[in-house]
C-alpha cells in the first residue's frame, strides 16, 4: 500500500486538524528499546514516524541528535537493521506513515537500487536526506519517485521565491519547513517569522507544510499548527531518551515511557 | 605514459562542479543559495582583471611570492639518484602554502561584503593564515579546531588567539579535522547571512574545490617558469603530500596536460596500511559523501565514517579532494603513501642535509622521494612540494624520541 503520507495528511484535514511528526533515531539506545518506542508512537498521539538513520558526521544536526546517532552506531544499529525495524513496525501498523531521515552516504554505500527495494518492502513511505539538495536528484529523488517513495524536501529561511519552485519540483508526501536558521535543537522557533514564511511557501506549493527545528512543548506546537499543517518534534524527543538512560548508556524503565509522555503531552497541543 | 583517456586533464569541473563522478553539491538546503552565490561571485572576481591584480599584490608584498624553487644539493647526492628540487612554500608569511588560498578567499569576502569569516583547522596552519588575512583586513575570525589538534599543535593555537581570532574546540567526534569541518558547516547553517566560510583544502561542496585549487594553482605556475629559467624544461616528476589535496593540486594542476611529467601524491600511511591507523583515503578507501562532495572517503561496511590517523594533524583527514579521486581513476596521478615513522626520518634527514626543519606534512612527500630519487637516473628533475616549516611540530617530534623541552 502506497499513498500513505497523502491519506494521512488528507484524514486529518477532514478532523480539521494538524499532524504530528515525530523524529526519533533509529536503533536509540538500543533496536529492542527503539522498536517499543516507534510502536507505542501512534498511540501516544503521533500521525507520522520519522525514523533517523544514523550517521557518524550529520552536519545539520545539533548535539542532541548527534548524541542519539553515536548511541545507535555504539549499540551496533546498521542499514540493515534500521529497514528491519521498520519491517517490524510496519508488521503491528499498516497506517502509520513512516520517512526515514538522514544523510546520503550510509544510503549510497548501501547502494541506491538495493536501499530503494528493501525501503520499500519494509514498508517506508518517504525520505528525507539532509545533503541532497535538488540539483543532486539524479542521485535518489528520483529512483525514489519512481518507485513511489515520496522524497520529500526541506525547505528554510533561505529559500526564497526564486528557489522554493526549484525545492518544490520534484518534492511529494508534504514539505518540511526548517523554521530557523541553524542545527537541529538549538534554537527556537520565531512564530511570527513561521507563519510569514509558511503563507508565502504556500503560493509556491500544493503539498502540506510541516514545521520544525526547535518545537518542544505543546504550546509551540499549538502556535505553529495555527499556519503549518504538520508540525515536527525530534530534539525533545531524542534528549528524553538521553536523559532516561543509566550513566553507561543503558535504557531503565523509564526511557520508553518519557518518550511517550513527551508525545503525548505535545499531542495535546496539536488536538486542542 | 599510455594514451590519456582524455583530450586535457585542467577542463573540470563541469557546470554541476563534477569531477567525472566526484565532487558535486551534497549540502542541507540552507546553504544551497550560498553557495549558489559564491560560485556566481568566484566567476566576476575571476573575469574581473582589478580581482587578480589585487591578489598579486598581496601574494608578492604580503605573502612574500614567488617562494624560491631551490636546489637541494645535499640531498641529491645523499640519495644519489635524481636531481631534487624544493617549492619552498614553506618560506611563505606564517610557514606554509595555505596562505596563498587565504588571500584569494578573504580578497573574495570582502568583495561579498561579509564580515564574518569561518574556518576549519587540524594542524593550525590554515587556522593562522585565516586568522592572519583576517587581522590584516580587520574581520571577524572563527576558526574550529579538533580538541585532539588543539592539544598537539598548541604553538598555533596561540598564534591564532594573539592574531584576534576565536578558536572554537571541536568536541563531536572523532575531535580531528573532520570534527572540525563538521562544526564550520553547522556555524555556516546558523549564520549564512554574514559569513563566509574560508574552507582549508580542496575539499567541499562546489566551487571550493575548484576556487581552492586555482588560488594555490600559483604553486605550480610559479614551478614551471623557475625550472624552465633554471634547467631550461620541465621537471620530470612532481611529489607532494596530501592531506586534503591542496598544496598538491597547487603543484599539480599546471602539469596534468604534460604528458612527460610524473606525478605522484603521497597520502599519510600512519602505522602502516594493514592497521586501521592510516589516512590513506585513496589506498585504504572508497567512493562515497561527505562534507559536500562525493570523493573517495575512510569509511566502515555501512556507509560510516572512520577516523583517520596521522603522526602530522594536516594529514589525518579521512577524504581527499575530488579531483584528486579523478586524476586516481583516471590514472593521471599516482598515489602512494608514507608511514609515520617514514616521514619521521625524512624529516630529521633534511633538518641535518639541508638546514630546514620541514613540517610533518611535506616530510611524508619527502619521504617518498628517498625511495624513488635513488632509482632514477641523475638528469631526472624531480620536485617536492615543501609546503610548510616544521616549527609547529618540534614539540611533537621532541615527544616521539622522547626529548624533554
Ligand atoms: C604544511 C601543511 N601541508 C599540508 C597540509 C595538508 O593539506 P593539503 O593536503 O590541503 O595541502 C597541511 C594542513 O594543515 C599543512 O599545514
Amino acid at each position: 500500500m502506497s499513498g500513505r503520507i497523502e491519506k494521512c495528511f488528507a484524514g486529518l484535514k477532514e478532523q480539521g486538524r494538524a499532524a504530528l511528526v515525530t523524529f526519533v533515531t533509529a536503533g536509540d539506545p538500543d533496536y529492542e528499546t527503539s522498536l517499543k518506542i516507534i510502536q507505542g508512537l501512534p498511540k501516544a498521539g503521533a500521525d507520522i514516524i520519522e525514523f533517523g538513520m544514523p550517521f557518524t558526521d550529520p552536519m545539520a544536526d545539533g548535539p542532541a541528535i548527534q548524541a542519539a546517532g553515536l548511541r545507535a552506531l555504539r549499540a551496533g544499529q546498521t542499514m540493515k537493521k534500521t529497514l528491519k525495524l521498520v519491517k517490524a513496525f510496519r508488521a503491528g501498523d499498516k497506517e502509520t506513515p513512516v520517512v526515514l531521515m538522514g544523510y546520503y552516504n550510509p544510503i549510497y554505500v548501501y547502494g541506491v537500487e538495493k536501499f530503494l527495494t528493501d525501503a520499500k518492502v519494509a514498508g517506508v513511505d518517504g525520505l528525507i536526506v539532509v545533503d541532497l539538495p535538488p540539483e543532486e536528484d539524479d542521485e535518489l529523488c528520483l529512483p525514489a519517485m519512481k518507485m513511489d517513495i515520496n522524497f520529500i524536501r526541506l525547505a528554510t529561511p533561505t529559500t526564497d521565491d526564486n528557489r522554493a519552485p526549484v525545492v518544490f519540483k520534484n518534492t511529494s508526501g508534504f514539505v518540511y519547513y526548517v523554521s530557523v536558521l541553524g542545527i537541529t535543537g538549538t534554537k527556537a522557533p520565531d512564530l511570527k517569522s513561521v507563519q510569514k514564511n509558511v503563507n508565502r511557501l504556500r503560493r509556491h506549493t500544493k503539498l502540506p507544510i510541516a514545521v520544525g527545528f526547535g518545537v518542544k512543548s505543546a504550546e509551540q506546537a499549538r502556535a505553529i499548527t495555527r499556519s503549518a499543517d504538520g508540525v515536527v518534534v525530534g530534539s525533545a524527543l531524542v534528549s528524553a531518551v538521553g536523559n532516561s538512560l543509566t550513566k553507561a548508556g543503558k535504557p531503565t524503565s523509564k526511557t520508553v515511557k518519557a518518550v511517550h509522555s513527551l508525545v503525548s503531552e505535545i499531542a495535546s497541543g496539536v488536538r486542542s | 605514459m599510455t594514451k590519456p583517456l582524455v583530450n586535457s586533464f585542467r577542463t573540470g569541473p563541469d557546470e554541476k562542479g563534477l569531477f567525472g563522478i566526484y565532487g558535486g553539491r551534497f549540502v542541507a538546503e540552507t546553504l544551497m543559495p550560498l553557495i549558489l552565490e559564491l560560485e556566481q561571485a568566484y566567476k566576476d572576481a575571476k573575469a574581473d582583471p582589478s580581482f587578480q591584480a589585487e591578489l598579486d599584490s598581496f601574494l608578492e608584498h604580503y605573502v612574500g611570492r614567488p617562494s624560491p624553487l631551490y636546489f637541494a644539493e645535499r640531498l641529491t647526492e645523499h640519495l644519489g639518484g635524481a636531481k631534487i628540487y624544493f617549492k619552498r612554500d614553506e618560506l611563505n608569511h606564517t610557514g606554509a602554502h595555505k596562505i596563498n588560498n587565504v588571500m584569494g578567499q578573504i580578497l573574495l569576502a570582502r568583495r561579498m561584503g561579509k564580515k564574518r569569516i569561518i574556518a576549519e583547522t587540524g594542524a593550525g596552519q590554515h587556522g593562522v593564515a585565516t586568522a592572519t588575512a583576517c587581522a590584516r583586513f580587520g574581520l571577524e575570525c572563527i576558526v574550529y579546531m579538533g580538541e585532539v589538534d588543539i592539544e598537539r599543535q598548541k604553538p598555533n593555537v596561540f598564534r591564532m588567539k594573539l592574531l584576534g581570532a576565536e578558536v572554537v574546540p571541536a568536541l563531536s567526534g572523532s575531535r580531528t579535522l573532520k570534527d572540525a569541518l563538521n562544526e564550520a558547516l553547522r556555524d555556516w547553517v546558523a549564520n549564512v547571512e554574514d559569513t563566509f566560510y574560508c574552507i582549508g583544502t580542496v575539499a567541499g561542496p562546489h566551487p571550493y574545490p575548484e576556487m581552492v585549487r586555482d588560488f594555490q594553482s600559483i604553486i605550480g605556475v610559479e614551478t614551471r617558469r623557475q625550472m624552465q629559467a633554471r634547467e631550461g624544461r620541465l621537471p620530470d616528476s612532481l611529489v607532494a603530500a596530501i592531506g586534503g589535496g591542496s598544496n598538491a593540486m597547487g603543484l599539480f594542476h599546471p602539469f596534468l596536460d604534460d604528458a612527460s611529467v610524473e606525478i605522484i601524491g603521497v597520502e599519510a600511511a600512519g602505522l602502516g596500511l594493514r592497521t586501521k591507523k592510516h589516512a590513506a583515503s585513496i589506498t585504504g578507501g572508497r567512493p562515497g559523501i561527505l562534507h559536500g562532495n562525493r570523493t573517495y572517503l575512510l569509511m566502515d561496511d555501512d556507509g560510516q565514517i572512520t577516523e583517520g590517523h596521522s603522526i602530522s594533524a594536516g594529514l589525518d583527514y579521512p577524504g581527499i579532494g575530488p579531483e584528486h579521486s579523478w586524476l586516481h581513476d583516471m590514472k593521471r596521478v599516482e598515489y602512494v603513501s608514507a608511514t609515520d615513522k617514514e616521514a619521521l626520518e625524512a624529516f630529521q634527514l633534511c633538518c641535518k642535509l639541508e638546514g630546514i626543519i620541514p613540517a610533518l606534512e611535506p616530510s611524508h612527500a619527502l619521504a617518498h622521494v628517498m625511495k624513488i630519487a635513488p632509482t632514477k637516473p641523475k638528469d631526472h628533475l624531480m620536485v617536492m612540494n615543501m609546503c610548510g616549516r616544521g616549527d609547529k611540530d618540534i614539540f611533537t617530534v621532541a615527544d616521539i624520541l622522547g626529548v624533554t623541552l
